[in-house]
């Protein structure tokens, strides 16, 4: 679903180069659930952003389900952003002018939907994180988990491919939390692929397979304790 | 997505309003300003008779030579006036489909209402295709003809503002009008007619017509003295003038055909050289036919000044729209998160230019209107300033409203292109990582 070969990142500035990310590779599978966990400034973000088409590389080999994306001019990445890849922020950024179903709708917009086809995406994906009674409440009228499940609404409605989450709960308290990293486990359980960065072992024991990033290499592929603990089990 | 981008364009403007005010303001009050003063240049450039400019043509003939007096148009040595002696000889020649000599004067009117006083009017003399010529509407009678013309009639057209005054509005056809103490029978009257700038007689090009007309013989034989002479010699009295190389009289024929045009050139030229062969003109004859337009650019009817001005306040527009460029910048700018979020959702660089673009335009529809309300503030305004006369100069039409909106439209689109491009260009990756 999303391979990545030995991707680097680089940014230049006249006297100096920094590599955010350096012979990055990573290979996630349809219907799984990765943590990329990693300490502050060790590449985590800009691997997210790289994966959801927001950046360009430097070099190396990026694959999203099966489509070189290398090369491809701004409109065909917007494209393949919107039909392919669903973000969730951590600061939710839903845009406060718009109502929840208008929210959810800014994706299913630039794919040109019908409204009608628009509307059931919409009602769809509020059933689905169970907010159907607030299509008409404003981001401002929600709590913090509320708005975070608009967002996952949002970057359900329009079935993308993979979910790309940026600290999905670094915004909410623990209660709030809760609820949202069950409402990514219950998605993965139906079937989607979830990349999820964070820097909380306690999120990041939720997922599948966890990868480590620092000072932008992948360094150690882990499996969570949880997953771990129940391999042993298991044997 | 047209749609979708209006209504998010019409929230936009809601989110930051006051910088969103300031942007219809800066632009508005640029459009207020050079919309004024280009009603202002549109009113003294306007073609004053455009069914018929191309058709009605002024001869000038060379009088003074090239060490004579340059006259009041002066530019290439030629005479914007006749003498009588031409004008007599051009009038008797009718080489034309139309044609009327004219001056102006002024004369004293004694009403026939004893309670009312004498007063001082204007007085165009001229010839009876005048009117025709002229496509002048009548609201009584007609103008006279050339019989009364050739028989030297007593006969007058007066305006509609005299018959108003004189008769009470009524239809005064056969009635007298007594002028410096002489009877005329007035035989038409004039409707509203305001030819802007008044072509044939551009001394004072944006006054009303003459309030009487008479005809051109019968002035001539009632000795009312001409507004402007310009002579080659000092000359003493009205005989003199007519005598002598004393130019005064307007001429104006129509020639309706490219044709007749060639054919009235060449008459002119043969004339000209005729009076060269007679020793009258001792330098080589020239002469030239203007038509309508020829003859306001020839004059410079719209000042320098003006056009200075024009240009000063599109000046102003533009620093106006500087400043909008950089007020919708500091707007879209502000707006960067907002955007980010939609490039993450799949808007291309494409789309969000012709979101903020459209919202640029919207900003620009409303600065216009704005505008115009400013350009009706200004003109009314300068209406107050100014005599009756220039008034009829400062009018918003249905083209200026066109203009005023256009011009909103169009400059914020122009001065929206920077900040929008800039704005599609955002780097969204860099804003979310921050938000």
């Amino acid at each position: 679903m999303l391979q990545m070969n030995g991707l680097s990142k680089i940014y230049r500035t006249e006297v100096v180069e920094t590599y955010a990310l350096r012979d990055f590779s990573m290979d996630v599978k349809e219907g799984e659930f990765v943590a990329v966990t990693g300490p502050s400034g060790s590449g985590k973000t800009t691997f997210l952003t790289i994966a959801g088409l927001l950046e360009e590389f430097t070099s190396g080999e990026y694959r999203l389900d099966g489509v070189d994306v290398r090369g491809l001019n701004d409109y065909r990445r917007s494209r393949l952003r919107n039909e392919k890849i669903g973000f969730i922020f951590q600061a939710f950024n839903l845009i406060g002018d718009l109502n929840v179903q208008e929210n959810i709708e800014v994706p299913l917009r630039y794919r040109g939907m019908s409204g009608a086809e628009r509307r059931r995406c919409v009602h769809e994906a509020l059933e689905r994180v169970g907010l159907s009674a607030r299509a008409r409440h404003y981001p401002s009228e929600l709590s913090g988990g509320q708005q975070q499940r608009v967002a996952i609404a949002r970057a359900l409605a329009g079935r993308p491919r993979v979910l790309l989450a940026d600290e999905p709960t670094g915004n909410l308290d623990s209660h709030m939390a809760r609820g949202v990293i069950e409402l990514i486990e219950e998605l993965h359980r139906g079937g989607a692929t979830i990349v999820m960065v964070t820097h909380d072992p306690e999120l990041a024991v939720r997922a599948q397979r966890e990868v480590h990033v620092v000072d932008g290499q992948v360094v150690d592929f882990v499996a969570p304790p949880r997953l771990a603990a129940g391999l042993e089990a298991r044997s | 997505m047209f749609g979708y981008y209006t209504t998010l364009a019409v929230r936009g403007l809601r989110s930051q309003a006051a910088l969103t005010l300031l942007i219809i303001v800066a632009v508005g009050v640029g459009i207020g300003a050079s919309m004024t003063t280009l009603t202002i240049y549109r009113g003294m450039a306007a073609d004053p008779i455009p069914e018929k400019s191309l058709r009605l043509f002024t001869p000038q003939i060379d009088n003074f030579g090239p060490s004579g007096s340059k006259g009041p148009a002066g530019r290439d040595g030629l005479q914007d006036r006749l003498t009588y002696t031409d004008t007599i000889a051009l009038l008797r020649a009718h080489a034309a489909f139309r044609q009327a000599a004219m001056y102006a004067t002024q004369r004293v009117l004694m009403p026939g209402d004893p309670t009312l006083r004498p007063f001082d009017t204007s007085v165009r003399a001229t010839s009876g295709d005048f009117f025709a010529m002229f496509d002048v509407p009548f609201l009584y009678g007609v103008g006279w003809t050339s019989q009364d013309d050739a028989d030297h009639a007593q006969v007058a057209v007066i305006s509609r503002d005299l018959n108003d005054r004189l008769f009470g509005g009524m239809n005064s056809v056969g009635r007298s009008l007594t002028l410096d103490g002489r009877e005329y029978r007035v035989v038409g009257v004039m409707d509203r007619w305001q030819p802007l700038p008044r072509f044939y007689d551009l001394d004072r090009a944006f006054d009303m017509p003459e309030d009487v007309f008479l005809p051109f013989n019968v002035a001539i034989e009632r000795k009312m003295e001409f507004g402007n002479i310009n002579c080659r010699k000092a000359v003493g009295g009205f005989d003199d003038i007519l005598s002598g190389e004393c130019v005064w009289a307007h001429f104006w024929v129509e020639l309706p055909t490219a044709a007749a045009v060639a054919q009235y050139r060449r008459f002119l030229a043969n004339y000209a050289t005729e009076q060269q062969r007679s020793g009258r003109f001792q330098w080589a004859a020239r002469t030239r036919l203007r038509n309508v337009q020829e003859w306001l650019a020839y004059h410079h009817v719209v000042s320098n000044e003006v056009s200075m001005l024009v240009a000063v306040s599109f000046s102003f527009l533009f620093v106006c729209l500087l400043n909008a460029a950089g007020l919708l910048l500091a707007k879209l700018i502000g707006r960067a998160p907002e955007i980010s979020v939609r490039r993450a959702l799949g808007a291309s660089r494409r789309a969000i230019f012709a979101q903020c673009l459209l919202e640029a335009g919207l900003v620009g529809l409303l600065g216009g209107l704005v505008g115009l309300l400013l350009t009706s503030m200004g003109i009314n305004g300068l209406r107050s300033l100014v005599s009756d006369e220039g008034r009829a100069l400062l009018h918003l039409d249905a083209v200026d409203v066109g203009i005023a909106v256009a011009l909103g439209v169009l400059a914020t689109l122009v001065a929206g292109i920077y900040p929008t491009w800039r704005t599609a260009r955002l780097q969204p990756a860099r804003q979310l990582k921050t938000l």
